[in-house]
């Protein structure tokens, strides 16, 4: 475990506002530059930050392998739903103007939940990538050192 | 950013191409908020200078940062990207100019989704509208290729043995 | 005149034709991803140089505002973008793989193992 204190410190006042600004791109991208990936990107460096700072083990606690899993499917899951949805209700397939009384307020839905479907697989996929490497850096360290380097 | 283009060409340490590569990626999304591009801009600033520096980084330190002394000869390479780049050169002669208003591209469906896209969506930023509500299947595509590079990389770094065996520890 | 206009695509033959030789030229695996990025950092850039209009600004409605530039290629681009890290990180994942099997990255030697067995 690392432990320089400047960073550590700097790293625990940035990350909530990484995450504020995370939250912001993800639900105004309607009105301002930014949307789904752009959010997903973000949030997924955040905690590659806290990672690479705190150390696998700690990040691996704030956001474990198996809700990191089921983010993967959860967002393409809730894209497709949405789809499914539209179906359902007796439009065509992610043609969101069945989803509310009308059709402009059926689109802003839609568009909200599909760009949130794809902030939550993006956000999933880039930290369990980040932490598929780290973890077999750490695996083979053990293979060869008995694991006493750090991450 | 040409520059920084031969400057990756010539440098064998893999730390600094990688580094280089990173700011190759801030200027191009420095250029793409010249051209009015803000949301590509902002996703090449995060995904280019971050994410896949971070990745890039990692693979590093799990393989070896030298890059050995090419071992054959490069002129073949060269005469081949020469040619090619000629090619590619006298195309671009026949392309609309920087900026041009009456371009094929700008004057058939560009505008159509200029018009409609904020009054059937009521959504201001109209790269949005277009790429969750428009083009909604190209999108659902592009999350399943994500969905399908984050699987394949579980499977191919993910230690699955290391979890046999540790499980036949355990049986033991 | 005619300089001026296309100078932006000759910039990005420049920068196409530099990531290709890295690709065909270089023998490192993790090199030769870096030159596919600088590759496909070349077509984001000509895309983006189609969908400009002169004196446009950014595809976000505003009041006051007539002329946009064309968000058509903008949408394709961010698209392409993430898809272009997902298979970055795919094909970073194989090299650390093609590592632990081989232990090496450079292309060469790994011909000649393949040959030696």
């Amino acid at each position: 475990m690392y432990s320089y204190l400047v960073l550590r410190v700097v790293a625990k006042l940035l990350m909530p506002f990484i995450m504020l600004f995370g939250l912001y791109v993800q639900f105004h991208g309607d009105f301002g530059p930014g949307g789904g990936f752009q959010a997903g990107v973000i949030f997924a460096a955040g905690f590659i930050l806290y990672a690479l700072i705190f150390g696998l083990q700690n990040a691996s606690r704030v956001l474990p392998r198996g809700i990191l899993r089921f983010g993967i499917a959860l967002g393409v899951l809730l894209y497709a739903g949405v789809g499914v949805y539209n179906l359902l209700v007796g439009g065509k397939y992610l043609d969101y103007n069945v989803m509310a009384q009308n059709a402009v307020h059926g689109q802003h839905l839609g568009i909200l939940l599909v760009e949130l479907g794809v902030g939550i697989t993006v956000t999933s996929v880039m930290v369990m990538v980040f932490f598929t490497f780290a973890r077999h850096r750490q695996t083979k360290g053990d293979d060869q050192d008995g694991g006493s380097r750090p991450l | 950013m040409s520059i920084t283009v031969c400057a990756i060409l010539r440098i064998r340490n893999l730390y600094a191409v990688v580094m280089l590569g990173s700011i190759f990626s801030v200027m191009a999304a420095a250029i793409f908020v010249i051209l009015d591009a803000v949301d590509v801009a902002f996703t090449e600033a995060a995904v280019g200078a971050g994410i896949s520096t971070v990745l890039a980084l990692g693979t590093i330190a799990l393989t070896t940062d030298r890059e050995k002394k090419p071992s054959h000869t490069k002129i073949l390479p060269l005469i081949m990207v020469c040619l090619t780049g000629v090619a590619l050169i006298y195309g671009t002669l026949d392309l609309a100019h920087y900026g041009d208003p009456n371009a094929p591209v700008q004057t058939h469906v560009g505008p159509d989704y200029l018009r409609d896209a904020p009054v059937k969506t009521g959504i201001p930023n109209v790269v949005t509208s277009i790429l969750a509500s428009y083009r909604g299947y190209d999108t659902l595509g592009e999350v399943v290729v994500i969905f399908t590079a984050g699987i394949g990389v579980i499977l191919l770094l993910g230690n699955w043995r290391h979890i046999g065996r540790r499980r036949e520890d355990k049986d033991v | 005149m005619a300089a001026v206009g296309l100078y932006n695509y000759w910039i990005v033959v420049f920068l196409m034709m530099a990531g290709f030789y890295i690709v065909i030229a270089h023998d490192n695996l993790v090199k030769k991803i870096v030159g596919l990025n600088v590759f496909q950092a070349s077509v984001f850039v000509m895309y983006i140089t189609f969908g400009k209009i002169q004196g446009g600004t950014a595809p976000i409605i505003a009041e006051g505002i007539t002329t946009y530039s064309n968000p058509l290629p903008h949408v394709l681009i961010l698209t392409a973008i993430v898809v272009g890290v997902a298979t970055t990180a795919l094909g970073l994942a194989l090299v650390v793989r093609i590592n632990e099997a081989y232990g090496t990255i450079e292309e060469d030697e790994i011909h000649v193992q393949d040959e030696e067995s």
